[in-house]
């Protein structure tokens, strides 16, 4: 049994999502690779090697591959496919991207997004915006495996893998990079933030942000939004934690101005402890949170900063 | 340009599923069902690309039981040409699915497919990645806008950091993202119209696909339930008990 791990990296700094993934192929059996796919990846190939576990590490450095575009994944992936019964990626917005392909080259029902890991063929897998949790057994000969990298521990550092390097073999794609655009922040990156401050429709603008903000810089924390604050044009899209957004899973997840549906609830109903702050008594939120706050978040919030302070954040 | 949009009925988005007592799976009688909200934005674009004259002639299909029809007579009255039903009472995977729709797709002619990111059921997110695959398209996923450009088409996408633009070369396949489009409500005059507008019945045997399960559901259970925990009197209260109960800060 081998199992094949895509690291999750931007060219130059290998990310904690990877070291998830690690874990959860480590509890299938057998043996763990990583593979580093991208561009000028010297640093992340080294760095993928020092986790505890991990047999080898295989770097492929293409200009094609330095924003992972779906159609030459796929054809790397597939390529080293032969050597492993299955593999394993967190389920970011770029492997998600291109997992599926690879499934359907493999001619396998990929198995998105889980949260356990049973055996070397078992699953478990949250359904219905997480209202229900499937156990599935793959009865395919490879499994293709997307990781909710929040349920997992990251395994640790002190390995010594070796590293080698593989030829892409990539013709010409039919798709190509043009541009990106992406939201500039010195706040930790949401899925692996310790502490999350969220805002809703509630938070009334974009302005109003701000107040969270303060509280965001004192705790360290990584700023979220419902879909309601995000479709409203309050913040930019990638800060949707939910169902169709990140799924986060924190210490600690402040939610202000949040109603709590069933799809929001989905993407952060795992962190560890809960803080509402609403002004409606009946707010859903309320039920899954183990620190309620009913009021006035104009109010609230202010002296919320305030009595940070004084605790001396 | 010929556009396909494959459709799926499902649990409505406002209603909590309910685990059935034997671990089967959902329980999905007497309960409301409608179209994926992702497909709705989906069939919202192939529509506005009809209206500017972009696309010619726009297809409607859906996988799934008799009741399905409804879902495809909701894109026809949202302004979709015809449909096509494939009937099973067999709840397809993906791969399966895929595999069907490759199959219309070819027969159709079709040049573009959009279709939702993900199902709000069974969450998988891989129908419009392994369609893209078995057809050797380029795929867009989880578009934020989409425009012909020459004869390309301009992607952008949300990705984890941001947006980010990718050029496909036609034929090309696309996932809607929530932010694509706001659908329109279909009016009465549509519906009834729609009434009127042909829908092919197909099986997934017309198409030669092996649909058996990959994956084999051992038990559907209740998340672990948590509990709504206190209410405190003010922000002081609220950081002693962050600091000092839960040691959260």
């Amino acid at each position: 049994m081998a199992v094949l791990v895509i690291a999750e990296h931007d060219n130059t700094t290998l990310k904690d999502a990877t070291h998830k993934t690690v874990t959860a192929a480590s509890q299938m059996g057998g043996d763990v690779d990583i593979l580093v796919a991208g561009k000028g990846i010297k640093d992340v190939v080294a760095a993928a090697a020092k986790i505890d576990g991990v047999r080898a590490v295989i770097g492929v450095d293409h200009d094609a591959l330095e924003r992972q575009l779906a159609e030459a994944m796929e054809v790397v992936v597939v390529g080293l496919m032969d050597g492993y019964d299955a593999v394993l990626a967190p389920d970011t917005t770029s492997h998600k991207n291109y997992m599926p392909r690879v499934a359907a080259k493999l001619d396998v029902q990929q198995i998105s997004s889980v949260t356990g890991v049973e055996s070397a063929d078992t699953f478990v897998r949250p359904i219905y915006a997480g209202n229900a949790m499937a156990t599935v057994q793959s009865t395919d000969s490879k499994k293709v495996v997307t990781v909710r990298a929040t349920a997992f521990a990251a395994a640790g550092e002190g390995g010594s893998a070796s590293t080698s390097d593989a030829d892409a073999g990539l013709g010409a794609l039919k798709s190509e990079y043009v541009s990106e655009e992406l939201s500039k922040s010195d706040r930790p990156e949401l899925t692996a933030a310790k502490v999350v401050v969220s805002g809703g429709r509630g938070m009334g603008s974009g302005e109003n942000f701000k107040l969270l903000e303060g509280i965001a810089d004192k705790l360290g924390a990584a700023m979220g939004a419902s879909r309601a604050a995000v479709d409203a044009g309050f913040v930019p899209n990638d800060w949707q934690v939910g169902q169709t957004g990140k799924a986060v899973a924190p210490q600690l997840y402040i939610a202000v101005g949040i109603s709590g549906a069933i799809q929001h609830l989905a993407g952060m109903k795992d962190s560890k402890v809960i803080a509402a702050i609403n002004k409606d008594e009946d707010a859903p939120i309320f039920s899954v949170a183990d620190y309620g706050l009913v009021a006035d978040l104009f109010k609230a919030l202010p002296e919320l900063e305030a009595e940070l302070t004084k605790a001396g954040y | 340009m010929k556009v396909l949009v494959p459709v799926k009925r499902v649990l409505d988005y406002n209603v909590k599923a309910r685990v059935k007592p034997d671990q089967s799976g959902v329980d999905l009688s007497n309960v409301k069902m409608s179209m994926n909200p992702f497909d709705e934005i989906a069939v919202e674009e192939a529509v506005r690309l009809q209206e500017a004259g972009t696309a010619t002639e726009t297809i409607v299909v859906s996988i799934g039981p008799a009741k399905a029809q409804e879902t495809i007579r909701t894109g026809l009255a949202m302004g979709m040409d015809r449909g096509v039903h494939v009937q099973t009472d067999e709840d397809l995977e993906p791969l399966a699915i895929a595999k069907i729709l490759k199959a219309v797709a070819e027969a159709e002619g079709a040049d573009l497919i959009v279709m939702g990111k993900q199902a709000i059921d069974n969450d998988y997110g891989a129908t419009g990645g392994m369609l893209a695959a078995l057809l050797g398209w380029p795929i867009g996923s989880a578009a934020n806008s989409i425009a012909l450009d020459g004869g390309a088409l301009s992607v952008v996408k949300e990705v984890d950091g941001g947006l980010q633009t990718v050029k496909l070369q036609m034929p090309a396949l696309v996932t809607a993202d929530l932010r694509l489009n706001e659908p329109r409500y279909a009016s009465l005059p549509n519906i009834m119209k729609a009434k009127r507008k042909p829908i092919d019945a197909k099986t997934p045997a017309d198409f030669g696909v092996d649909t058996t399960p990959r994956l084999k559901t051992l038990k559907v259970t209740e998340p672990a339930a948590r509990e709504a925990g206190i209410k405190v009197e003010d922000a002081a209260a609220l950081v002693d008990k962050l600091k000092n109960e839960a040691g959260v800060i």
